[in-house]
């Protein structure tokens, strides 16, 4: 598919770990200021993809730009700072353990900002209640925290430095349907919360359903190629026979 | 006459395979030798790159000592005070049991405080080390910080190598200064020895250099054990049990090092000081 505008434009990217060939030949863009969900079944590639997006990967071939920068010309130092545009929601939050909930989310701010300290705790504040954390919470370490709420904190620290690219590793795989419902409901209004800056959001999961819904356009990862690229509301009608498995599993 | 058949061509072939298996771990181990060269020189490289995160280092300075500090005082006084009373029952033998403070001292100054004092740490702080970084690697704590454009080596490897670098001499001074006092407190209280004498003696057989031989040695020490106990912690990839096991590797790589090290350095300073 074309775009007017590329969050991420990734030209014949090929990845190869010693002669295991992950990712082949694949061509894929991600629109600025909508949500993109990668689906595919599990070692189709999408987290080795996500890592390439991420410049934490370099790729064996082929070309990735982010925002409008080819990463390939970034050293490692500006790399390191050109991560800044991105926010990252873990899969299980992945929220430093030693760190209470207002400290995880007040961490990138510390690490990256200018801001005094009243202020870095007073925004971190901001973050978690903004996220439905409230404040008996804020000083709770992430062990105190149920799989939910540590989900908020960890999506609250993502959006600590305003990213322009938020990126959901498998948001929902392993919640209980409440929670899934939670988290994706927490996704799309995280995504209307900051669409006057477009920023783009995307996914990598496993859950269809829940996909189709959320989603602005749906890409399907199979054996390191996109198969089927479509928006949203077509997907479900796809031809292909793997994404129709998919989909009826 | 088929089961001696038998019994030789199960010989050979438990004979091929140990030897495949040797060749195999040998090849394994050169690779890992190489794995942690590099760990060590990208600790170089980024120690002396800023930011330099002083609170971090004071959290492990902090940690290490308090990890190690009890065992060490307990067994500093002790190792002190059972080589006083050895070398009281040898010394006397031959009538020089007013020897006992300058060997008891030298002992552990040049050995037993250094070398114990690295295996206590490499048990305690090496081991959870290892198990702190190996659970931030497998819940992905650590890609957590890279995502962020924080380097991970930088953020959790430099401040434990350093602080244990720190630390481990410290602890090593205290480990002497105790075991002296429960040596002297053995040879003159229980053994009877002079105490003018025994002060005497260990002024006129013990010099700085014996000192300074080790903390060279325990400085070394504290370097080796924080990068084996750092080093394991990111090797660790899948789940809990990847955590045990890196943790256990951490706890035997860096109390043979000590070991090993401990006889390369003897060797060498012993040509220098
Ligand atoms: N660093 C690596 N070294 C070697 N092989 C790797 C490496 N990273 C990924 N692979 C291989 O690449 C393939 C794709 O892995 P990847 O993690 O990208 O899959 P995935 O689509 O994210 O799967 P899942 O849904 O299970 O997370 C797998 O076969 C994996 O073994
Ligand atoms: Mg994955």
């Amino acid at each position: 598919m074309q775009f007017e505008n590329n969050a991420v434009s990734i030209q014949n990217l090929t990845k190869t770990f010693g002669d295991h060939t992950v990712l082949k030949e694949l061509n894929f863009d991600i629109p600025k200021g909508k949500i993109t969900t990668i689906l595919g079944f599990s070692g189709a590639g999408k987290s080795t993809l996500l890592k390439h997006i991420l410049g934490l990967t370099k790729p064996t071939s082929g070309s990735i730009h982010v925002l409008g920068n080819d990463l390939s010309k970034l050293d490692e130092v500006e790399l390191r700072g050109f991560r800044q545009n991105f926010g990252m929601l873990f899969q299980y939050a992945a929220l430093f353990d030693s760190l209470s909930a207002l400290e995880n989310v007040a961490f990138p701010l510390r690490e990256f900002s200018k801001l005094s300290k009243e202020e870095i705790t007073e925004r971190s504040a901001q973050l978690l209640e903004s996220v439905g954390i409230q404040k008996i919470s804020h000083k709770n370490l992430p062990s105190e925290l149920s799989g939910g709420m540590r989900k908020r904190v960890g999506l609250a620290r993502a959006l600590a430095l305003s990213p322009d690219i938020i990126l959901y590793d498998e948001p929902t795989t392993g919640l209980d349907p409440i929670t899934t419902k939670m988290v994706n409901d927490l996704i799309v209004e995280t995504h209307e919360k900051n669409s006057n800056r477009e920023m783009t959001s995307i996914i990598i999961s496993h859950d269809v359903k829940a996909t189709l819904k959320i989603s602005d356009f749906v890409a399907f990862l199979d054996r390191g190629n996109i198969i089927e690229y479509l928006p949203a509301k077509e997907f479900a009608n796809s031809t292909n026979e793997l994404v129709e498995q998919f989909i009826n599993l | 006459m088929e089961n001696v058949e038998k019994n030789q061509n199960f010989i050979v072939r438990k004979f091929v395979e140990s030897t495949s298996n040797l060749g195999k771990s040998i090849i394994e181990s050169v690779d890992g030798l190489g794995r942690f060269t590099r760990f060590i020189l990208r600790f170089f490289f980024w120690v002396f790159k800023p930011p330099y995160r002083y609170k971090l280092f004071f959290e492990q300075f902090y940690f290490i000592g308090n990890k190690s500090i009890f065992i060490i005082l307990l067994s500093g006084s002790f190792t002190g005070m059972v080589m006083a009373y050895q070398t009281y029952f040898g010394f006397k033998l031959i009538s020089v049991d007013s020897l006992v403070g300058p060997v008891t001292a030298l002992t552990l100054a040049k050995e037993l405080a250094p070398v114990l004092t690295g295996l206590i740490v490499a048990g305690r702080a090496g081991a959870a080390m290892a198990a702190q970084i190996g659970t931030m690697k497998v819940t992905e704590q650590v890609d957590a910080l890279e995502v962020m454009g924080i380097n991970s080596i930088q953020y959790l490897a430099v401040p434990r190598i350093v602080a244990a670098t720190v630390t481990v001499p410290m602890l090593s001074a205290l480990f002497l200064f105790i075991g002296n006092f429960g040596s002297y407190m053995v040879g003159t209280k229980a053994l009877m020895i002079d105490e003018a004498i025994y002060f005497q003696k260990i002024g006129e057989f013990m010099f700085l250099e014996d000192i300074w031989q080790g903390i060279i040695k325990a400085t070394v020490f504290g370097f080796i054990i924080g990068s084996i106990g750092t080093y394991f912690g990111f090797q660790v990839t899948q789940g809990a049990q990847g955590v045990g096991k890196g943790t256990n590797m951490a706890v035997v790589w860096g109390m043979i090092s000590v070991l090993v090290l401990d006889y390369f350095l003897t060797s060498f300073l012993i040509h220098i000081l």
